[in-house]
């Protein structure tokens, strides 16, 4: 029987998930267990429906070069997480627009934030992240995937992790980490996922039968590895008890501080950098349909990537209890960090160079390029404040909010977009996207989001820094608390249709991927300049 | 192994191994001949899928 090993597990799984939710120490544990027992029954029961009992050894095994199945899913996934996560986004928006929104307790945003911030960084990011990971490793490599079916329980390992995730925090199960709000037991499982992953990543290039290793995926493994350390450093905790779900952090004061904020800036140098330039330096050559501008240059964006990026978490502790030389430190790397990231994106763009006219006739390309551009715009401003002059008037207020949605809408985002272009006629063997059209539309609806969201962002946070630290003769602030929030209300709306216009951007891509998946073709007219015009001989 | 060892260890031989790496890796890109080596390089994902 296929699958027979893997069934037992996961029955076993669900038996001890009954098991927790009986003997659960607190309700909200026994809520998460029979969360995870209903979720591992409902797959026990799928995977016994779709077992074949062929006898053994007669089995219709899978004969094509590369392992796309995990890919295929991955991009589904992503697609469906992306919607999610961004509405998501767009409900805590409307929330802090009209607090009535908050439907206590599950719904609150206090319980929807990190649902939003999992859904696109984890969800979303990691998603495309593990599936571009997927494809590009097996064609830079000319090998099979390692591992057989290990990469299938990376996929569905990690859409438990997310599950639990997202089911924990509206159960109010947090360890107040941002980014990494997930308690004890699911952090466990997670790293044995990431493990498996970093297992069938290597062993894919070490089997490799092209003798240099890609420069993309020097990024990828940068990314794999930086995260598992990350993960496990960030997360050692004590659990309160066996069955339950408080943990308590092995750090202590200004060093749980500082762990947690080298955790979570490198979760965006190493998550949401480094791999997705993994993806910049294959789609966009795949696309371009020429090599990256100079590949020497890639080699030392890496390296000065990985060594400046990991000293740059003190600048989110800025006029904190951390130590004077610990704060500088991390203003200094991260001004530093301007050469390799402008690097980077010029060295994104300049592949383009000779083939400036695809921006006007490719609309795949010209979300990647949009892409490099906002990389390059928030690893601009990223840095810029940093310094601490700036920071004392950036950090807390709606700037920061901004600048991260540039990063990981335009950035991240975009990229992603691109490459699902790129990715799904490919991996459905469809002669093309069901419309190019509706690419052009995503990208106009995304692009205008985005800039309504940090233009509007930027306004409301200074406007609210301004506020905070505004004086009268006497030395009196000016302003209550109060009445600076009371201000942010009119950004607060038109950035929730800033938000509003990215998701209907990515509902048109899920509609465009799904027709495209069903093979069908829209008989549309070609975009303009799309075909040249053919010139007479001279 | 107490902090200030640590911290002696990690701005004095730490910094300069990294450094020195890094330098090193930087040089060994820019080599005389890597041109031709990276350019092959660049074409790997251009190849037949």
């Amino acid at each position: 029987m296929k699958y027979a090993m893997e069934t037992i597990l996961l029955a076993l799984a669900a038996f001890a998930a009954l098991l927790g939710a009986a003997f659960a120490k607190d309700s909200q544990f026994g809520a998460h267990m029979w969360v995870l027992f209903f979720v591992l029954t409902a797959s026990v029961i799928v995977l016994m429906r779709t077992s074949s009992y062929a006898p053994a050894g007669v089995s219709a095994e899978d004969n094509s070069p590369y392992m796309d199945g995990p890919v295929r899913y991955g991009v589904i996934a992503t697609v469906f997480w992306g919607v999610t996560g961004f509405l998501v986004g767009v409900i805590v928006a409307a929330q802090l627009a009209f607090p009535d929104l908050n439907i206590e307790p599950w719904l609150n945003f206090g319980r929807l934030r990190p649902l939003h911030t999992s859904a696109v960084i984890f969800a979303f990011g990691g998603n495309a992240l593990i599936a571009t990971s997927f494809y590009v490793v097996q064609r830079t490599s000319r090998a099979r995937l390692f591992g057989g079916n290990l990469a299938w329980y990376v996929f569905w390992g990690y859409q438990l992790f997310i599950i639990m995730a997202a089911t924990g925090y509206l159960l109010g199960i947090t360890q107040s980490r941002e980014y990494a709000e997930p308690e004890w037991y699911v952090d466990i499982f997670l790293t044995v996922v990431w493990v498996a992953y970093l297992i069938v990543f290597l062993g894919t290039i070490l089997n490799r039968k092209e003798p240099h290793i890609y420069v993309a995926n020097w990024f990828y493994l940068a990314f794999i590895v930086t995260i598992a350390m990350l993960h496990i450093v960030n997360n050692l905790a004590v659990p309160a008890s066996f069955l339950g779900s408080k943990s308590y952090s092995l750090f202590s004061g200004v060093q749980d501080a500082l762990t947690q904020w080298w955790y979570g800036h490198n979760a965006v140098g190493f998550f949401l950098t480094a791999g997705f330039l993994g993806m910049m330096y294959y789609f966009v050559p795949k696309q371009a349909e020429r090599p990256v501008y100079s590949y020497r240059l890639s080699i030392i964006h890496f390296w000065s990537l990985i060594f400046l990026y990991i000293w740059a978490g003190p600048h989110h502790l800025h006029y904190t209890a951390l130590p004077d030389w610990a704060q500088t430190l991390g203003m200094v790397f991260s001004i530093m960090l301007w050469m390799p990231s402008w690097g980077g994106m010029i060295n994104g763009l300049m592949t383009l160079s000779g083939a400036w006219d695809k921006i006007r006739t490719d609309p795949i390309i010209r979300m990647m390029v949009v892409a490099i551009a906002f990389y390059g715009m928030s690893t601009f401003e990223g840095p810029m404040m940093s310094i601490k002059a700036v920071n004392s008037l950036s950090h807390y207020t709606e700037w920061t909010i901004g600048h991260v949605h540039s990063g990981a809408l335009g950035w991240n985002g975009m990229i992603t977009f691109g490459a699902i272009y790129f990715l799904v006629p490919r991996l459905w063997g469809r002669e093309r996207l069901y419309s190019m059209r509706m690419v052009t539309w995503h990208f106009w609806l995304a692009t205008l989001g985005i800039v309504v969201y940090a233009a509007v962002m930027w306004v409301a946070g200074i406007s609210q820094g301004l506020m905070w630290r505004e004086y009268d003769e006497q030395g009196f602030l000016v302003y209550s608390f109060a009445e600076s929030v009371a201000a942010m209300v009119p950004y607060y709306i038109v950035r929730t249709i800033g938000g509003l216009m990215f998701l209907a951007g990515a509902l048109v891509m899920a509609f465009n991927v799904y027709m495209t998946i069903r093979g069908h073709v829209r008989q549309e007219e070609p975009l303009p300049g799309a075909a040249p015009a053919i010139q007479p001989a001279q | 192994m107490d902090y200030t060892t640590l911290r002696q260890f990690a701005d004095s031989w730490a910094l300069l191994a990294m450094t020195v790496f890094f330098i090193g890796a930087v040089i060994f890109a820019l080599r005389p001949g890597s041109r031709e080596a990276a350019e092959q390089a660049a074409q790997i994902p251009l190849k037949e899928d």
